[in-house]
């Protein structure tokens, strides 16, 4: 990829304060840590963990609704570069015109008292994009018939729409101010397979036509895997693997990936069983364990593990991965679907 | 020895709105220790069908006369249509049956700990003393992968994990040993990896109590990796029926190799994703004849919209109801 990545993010930290009640003492949660990343341009990018992972907060601190507590984001598209952790107002709101987020839940994102054509009109009146009605509502019908709504649809409210309709809705208000970069946090997790195909595709096309450049947050690997171009998998905070899709799926390097990908339940009724089974849940980030934060679930951990943070290391192409026995253990973890 | 028997069951339920058809005209058997997986998307009338069982289902509920779900024990045959109070209802809600809801935040109670939940029903529906069912508990959460079950047992639903939520609640739906487990999307709610801990963990106290399970899922890999049998619905009527293996492998009815084709495939990542076209119909405008003609690829005009297809076998544990598959069986 000759292009300048859009986003690029050099050592980042996230931690936040919690309890700090009347009887409890305050603590520190490391959300995220020491994450170091790219984001081609017009890349479908997946950002894939379990639940408290801490991919959602990264997503969030790139558009700077998290706090940064230390490390550089970066922001460039043709027109202007931004140190995303230093905008000033005027700086913030022209940011937020080019990247945009889409919520996980479309029954709750939209709100039930104004109509579809207000809820998608409502960001580019709110940041004075556009200065007529008739502009405003040019701009509507045509996001609106990118996203396959119909002009009949703008009228209604969004209770009289089902689960995919109100998930275009969304994409649609998401796009309208014409952003560069679109943050995807499960966009899909809560659809039923038809519809989630269906909303998958409609983002694919829309990637293609206005050439976005796609976070797409998931803790499903195998809708990450039809759609996304690269994928970063996150543990405890860490980036533990970032490598293009293929590679990652055919060629895991890091033992939490391959566990992940062996935990998705095959389709094959005589294939029962052969998942490598992962022991153990996600510790908590408040107390994250020594050394590498995997250490406690993993099958291959070794002393060093237990003492030693492993760094991310560059294997080539793009495939990076966090882990001090990789080399070691490339043959054991190499047929990820065999 | 058939466990329980659904014959005809078909629910209506009263809305501000009118009369909608939830399950319409469902039958189906289930065998001790056998898994059935209930396939569908949202609003095909799989929970419904499955409180239906329990009675569970709210009053503006109406089963037509014809419904007649019995329920074989060692004890005789419970006709469970014909339980009226709260009271005659108990020897089957949480005795003979139980259930394992998506999810066990709301299903425990936050003020009361998970120990006393789990006591109360066993003192309830296995006339246990106190000692005894708290004993069975934490040998229940041990067995379950609860470590330090001892301490565990006298915490409340909050201090868990989600995961770990839903082993306590399998934990207690298993602790009366019902002979039928009704689990509605126990896994839905968990990590992929915590998912996998959870399913082993159902097919060895499969093995282990031999009761039947209905398996409620949206999730065909689930399915395929879970269960002996699948049936799959769509807006409340069973289409297709069969083994595991024949409804995964050769679906017949089109739905269901709608619902196959829009899954992404590991095995192949070029494929593209083919959604099921259109959105499922409003339960107030039920489509007439086919319930899946309007979004059918293969609907023929002037029979799908008109006239019900009845059930037709594929092969001798497949069947589906479609008039294409019944022409293409006519046929060879």
């Amino acid at each position: 990829m000759s292009d300048k990545p859009v986003i690029s993010i050099k050592d980042l930290a996230v931690h936040f304060p919690i309890g700090g009640g009347l009887f409890t003492p305050k603590v520190m949660v490391q959300a995220v840590e020491g994450i170091t990343l790219d984001i081609p341009r017009r890349s479908f990018f997946g950002l894939v963990g379990e639940s408290g992972s801490g991919k959602t907060t990264l997503g969030r601190a790139i558009l700077k609704a998290a706090p940064i507590t230390r490390g550089h984001i970066n922001y460039a598209d043709d027109e202007v570069s931004y140190d995303v952790a230093s905008l000033d107002k005027a700086m913030l709101k022209d940011y937020r015109k080019r990247a945009q987020l889409i919520f996980q839940d479309p029954y709750a994102a939209l709100s039930p008292r104004m109509t579809v054509r207000d809820i998608i009109a409502e960001p580019l009146e709110v940041m004075g994009i556009t200065k007529t009605r008739e502009e405003t509502d040019k701009r509507v019908r045509e996001i609106a018939a990118k996203c396959r709504l119909n002009l009949e649809h703008l009228r209604r409210f969004p209770h009289a729409f089902s689960g995919g309709q109100r998930q275009r809705i969304s994409i649609a208000r998401a796009l309208v101010a014409n952003p560069r970069f679109v943050v995807a946090d499960e966009s899909v997790a809560a659809l039923d397979v038809s519809i989630q195909a269906d909303v998958l595709n409609l983002l694919k096309s829309l990637q293609d036509d206005l050439g976005l450049t796609f976070l797409f947050i998931s803790h499903d690997l195998s809708v990450v895997a039809h759609i996304c171009d690269h994928v970063a998998v996150m543990y405890l905070g860490r980036l533990v693997e970032t490598a293009p899709t293929r590679e990652l799926f055919a060629a895991p390097r890091h033992p939490y990936t391959k566990a992940l990908l062996s935990a998705i339940p095959s389709l094959d009724p005589d294939n029962r069983g052969t998942a490598q089974k992962l022991e153990g849940e996600i510790p908590s980030p408040t107390n994250p364990p020594p050394g590498c934060k995997f250490q406690t679930r993993c099958p291959f951990a070794i002393d060093r593990c237990r003492i030693e943070e492993p760094r991310l290391e560059n294997l080539g192409l793009e495939h990076d991965v966090a882990c001090h026995r990789w080399k070691e253990l490339a043959d054991v973890l190499a047929p990820a679907t065999a | 020895m058939t466990l329980l028997n659904v014959e005809n069951l078909t629910l209506e339920f009263d809305t501000d709105e009118g009369r909608i058809t939830a399950v319409d005209d469902v039958s189906f058997d289930l065998e001790a220790g056998e898994v059935m997986g209930l396939v569908g998307e949202s609003g095909s009338g799989k929970s419904v069908t499955a409180k239906a069982l329990m009675k569970l289902n709210p009053d503006n509920a109406h089963y037509s006369p014809n419904t007649k779900i019995t329920l074989t024990l060692e004890t005789g045959a419970i006709d469970v249509m014909s339980l009226r109070s709260a009271n005659e209802m108990q020897v089957v809600r949480g005795g003979a049956v139980s259930m394992i809801f998506q999810e066990p935040m709301a299903s425990f109670a936050p003020a009361i700990s998970i120990g006393d939940q789990m006591i109360e029903q066993l003192q309830l529906h296995k006339k246990m003393t106190k000692r005894d069912a708290r004993a069975l508990s934490i040998e229940m959460l041990n067995r379950v992968g609860i470590s330090e079950a001892g301490k565990r047992i006298d915490q409340y639903a909050f201090e868990l994990s989600g995961g770990m939520r839903q082993r306590a609640m399998i934990a207690m739906a298993l602790s009366t040993s019902p002979k039928l487990l009704i689990a509605d999307e126990p896994t839905t709610a968990l990590d992929v990896t915590i998912q996998a801990q959870v399913i082993a963990l159902m097919k060895d106290l499969v093995t282990e109590y031999g009761m039947g399970i209905i398996f409620i899922t949206h999730d065909l890999g689930v399915i395929a990796q879970t269960a002996d049998k699948v049936a799959v619905m769509y807006l409340g009527r069973i289409v297709e029926r069969g083994t595991v293996r024949d409804v995964i492998r050769t679906p017949a009815h089109p739905y269901t190799q709608g619902l196959l084709n829009a899954l992404p495939n590991l095995e192949d990542l070029e494929a593209p994703l083919m959604p099921v076209p259109g959105d499922i119909p409003s339960p107030l405008e039920r489509p007439p004849g086919c319930v899946f003609h309007t979004r059918c690829p293969v609907a023929m005009p002037g029979r799908c919209d008109r006239d019900i297809p009845v059930m037709v076998k594929v092969s001798p544990d497949h069947a589906a109801a479609c008039f294409a598959v019944e022409d293409r069986m006519r046929a060879s």
